[in-house]
């Protein structure tokens, strides 16, 4: 456990946001699976299932001076920390890869394809943060499945020996697309595997979205002061297929899910608020119809964005395009614009 | 790493005072480049292995820690896509990275860093995340080093959407490429000829201008071929020159320096003046960055072109231990025959 002292617990206005934020997320969430069955968008990976975890961490990066380094599948992520949704979107309407919104702006990475591709970038941005005298803080997200990689490996040891201010946070879902984490992860554990890069780090039931939210403020309160990086292992579960072209069936059961997925996240958060008072059934319903118009808003935005101008395949390689790029740029106008 | 930070990232210092040219070794030469680059712009920093406290295996960083600071000469862990990964998120926080990969054949573990990342970074955030990335290559053979120190890798780079890649071949190039470089705000490959690190010329270090920066040089004039080569090989083309003029051949040697872009232009100049071109390199034959020139060569002076555009170049073989590296890498005699067969051959 980090040994900076306990931040103050969440208040009722602020239990109350959590739970608009995990509902918009779900309803977005669940929409798009909609949408791809449509044929509005040709692919999606739902975060179903994650929203406690997803939410509670992006809930507290400070958009002022911290950044976080997404997957493909944080959008609960994008949705607390208030990323433009439809610019998110895009990248699964196969827009543009790293999506339409403004990731420096956003103080969020492009939507990132490769498997444990950023984590080593929000090592270099921490320790940026270090150099420059600041005190921004970078939030690295990944899987159970991307723990595989050498890179996570060389982040980890990277971000121990330089004493980055990064907070590794790993959403362990159960699943890298069909393989389950017990043949995934030797040991069991990609949080006590920190303790041999000399990094802090706590394992955190990541479908209670207050535990997360309070484990995350202290791993950032630790890194901001200094103290160096801190790993996160959000136990949570992949409740929908890997993407949209993914078939469970192949590889786990309905009987599998029902026992393993335990409480929905959303649900829990719901019944705290009910039990606490710090909610009624009105707020809930409310929250949810005001998601469900959220997610509404982002589709008709969406459908009415268009394809880009196939120019912006040349506009964006270099700051400074070689002479053959613009040539091509040229022919290619000539021969598929005819101008 | 030492508690001292840095200037925010992002202004420029003025250059020093441009000194009288002065003799200096390549590696001298690179030194004083990345010195300069760190004294003039605040948001340079130096990182790789071995980089700090050693000043580099080849000595190119040597002194700058001492100079500059721990914070922003620094040595990384032992692990290239680290290094390269790292530099990503530098640049996204406002940096200038300089990284150092110690010998050619250690980029490829970060190739997945250097190919899915800092050649598309600012392509996939639409620009808003440039690369101003230079990443430092020893590169090519003749130094009887074990495996993996002598490998030819631009065609690859060269390959990549997003990335430059330049090799100087004297030390005026290496000092001149390499402040233009690092100025760039596009990632750029710089291979260092490591077989050329200690050999002297003279380097004037006035800032000579974009014009000065770019495209394609002609180290020696000619009128009968051109030799067209890059890093350790212009030295060599030009000894080659220096014989066939005994025998009343003048050889063109074009140093393309940049090997992305290429210099089209440059080399179609030369190529109609003399209408034989030979191209030179120590990389395999398949694929190699020959074949590129000779396309482009092919289609820009295909009418005045007096015979097919030759080849000379390393084989389809992993790089030979040092014993068998003279073998290897063009000789003499290999490119006067590669000379040879362009004069001497007749259409039908
Ligand atoms: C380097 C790399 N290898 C393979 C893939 C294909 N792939 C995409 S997601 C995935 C599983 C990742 O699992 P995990 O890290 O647990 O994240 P999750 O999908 O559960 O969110 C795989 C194999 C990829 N995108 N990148
Ligand atoms: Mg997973």
């Amino acid at each position: 456990m980090p040994a900076t002292t306990d931040p103050p617990a969440l208040t009722a206005p602020e239990l109350r946001e959590l739970y608009r934020l995990m509902a918009a997320t779900r309803a977005l969430d669940t929409a798009a699976v909609a949408w791809q069955r449509q044929g509005a968008i040709p692919g999606f990976a739902p975060q179903l299932g994650q929203e406690a975890a997803q939410v509670g961490s992006g809930f507290v990066v400070d958009r002022r001076r911290d950044f976080a380094f997404p997957t493909y599948r944080e959008l609960g992520v994008a949705r607390a920390m208030g990323v433009d949704m439809v610019g998110y979107m895009a990248t699964h309407k196969a827009l543009w890869h790293g999506g339409l919104y403004d990731p420096a702006q956003s103080r969020f990475a492009p939507v990132q394809a490769v498997v444990a591709g950023s984590v080593l970038h929000a090592v270099g941005w921490a320790h940026g943060q270090t150099l420059a005298g600041h005190d921004g803080v970078a939030l690295s997200y990944f899987g159970d499945g991307a723990s595989s990689q050498g890179d996570v490996h060389e982040a980890m040891n990277f971000a121990g020996v330089l004493r980055a201010p990064v907070v590794f946070f790993v959403q362990n879902n159960g699943w890298a697309i069909s393989v389950p984490t017990e043949r995934q992860v030797a040991g069991g554990s990609v949080a006590a595997r920190a303790a041999g890069y000399g990094i802090v780090s706590e394992r955190v039931d990541g479908n209670d979205v207050v535990a997360v939210v309070e484990a995350t403020r202290r791993a950032f309160a630790q890194a901001r002061s200094g103290g160096g990086p801190v790993l996160i292992e959000a136990m949570t579960y992949r409740r929908g297929p890997h993407s949209t072209s993914d078939d469970p069936g192949r590889y786990r059961s309905l009987e599998d899910e029902r026992r393993d997925a335990g409480t929905d996240p959303l649900e829990r958060l719901a019944q705290q608020l009910l039990r606490t008072g710090a909610a009624d059934q009105a707020f809930l319903e409310e929250a949810r119809s005001a998601a469900a118009a959220d997610a509404e808003q982002v589709r008709t935005k969406l459908a009415a964005l268009g394809p880009r101008p196939g120019r912006e395949m040349f506009e964006f390689v270099y700051q400074e395009p070689t002479g053959a790029l613009k040539s091509q740029a040229a022919a290619w106008r000539v021969e598929s614009e005819h101008v | 790493m030492s508690e001292t930070t840095i200037a925010a990232p992002g202004r420029t210092g003025a250059d020093p005072e441009p000194a009288a040219p002065r003799q200096l070794s390549m590696q001298q030469a690179l030194n004083l480049a990345l010195a300069d680059i760190l004294a003039t712009d605040p948001a340079a920093v130096v990182l790789g292995e071995d980089v700090g406290t050693l000043g580099g295996v080849f000595r190119v960083t040597d002194g700058l820690q001492g100079r500059f600071g721990a914070a922003r000469v620094f040595d990384t862990p032992l692990a290239e896509s680290g290094i390269l990964g790292m530099s990503v998120g530098l640049a996204m926080a406002g940096f200038h990275p300089l990284p150092e990969v110690q010998f050619d054949g250690f980029a490829y573990p970060a190739v997945n860093q250097i190919v899915c990342q800092i050649g598309r970074m600012n392509y996939r955030s639409r620009g808003t995340l440039p690369m101003p990335i230079t990443l430092r290559v020893p590169s090519f053979g003749g130094i009887r080093a074990p495996e993996h120190h002598g490998e030819s890798l631009e065609a690859l780079f060269a390959h990549v959407p997003g990335l430059k890649v330049v090799s100087p071949s004297t030390p005026e190039e290496a000092y001149h490429l390499l402040r233009y470089a690092a100025a760039r705000p596009d990632p750029v490959i710089f291979m260092e000829p490591k077989s050329r690190y200690w050999q002297k010329g003279e380097v004037s270090t006035g800032r000579r201008g974009a014009d000065g920066d770019l495209g394609s040089r002609v180290a020696r004039p000619g009128k009968h071929v051109t030799l067209i080569a890059w890093g350790a090989m212009v030295a060599r083309c030009l000894q080659v020159a220096e014989l066939a003029a005994e025998d009343g051949i003048e050889v063109e040697v074009l140093d393309l320096r940049w090997l992305k872009p290429l210099d089209a232009e440059g080399l179609a100049a030369s190529v109609r003046r003399t209408r034989r071109a030979v191209v030179v390199h120590e990389a395999p034959l398949t694929s190699g960055l020959g074949a590129e020139v000779a396309a482009l060569v092919t289609e820009r002076c295909f009418d005045t072109l007096r015979a097919p555009v030759e080849r000379v170049t390393g084989f389809d073989v992993p790089y030979p231990s040092g014993d068998l590296e003279d073998e290897y890498i063009p000789n003499i005699d290999r490119i006067l025959f590669g000379i040879q067969r362009v004069l001497e051959y007749r259409r039908g």
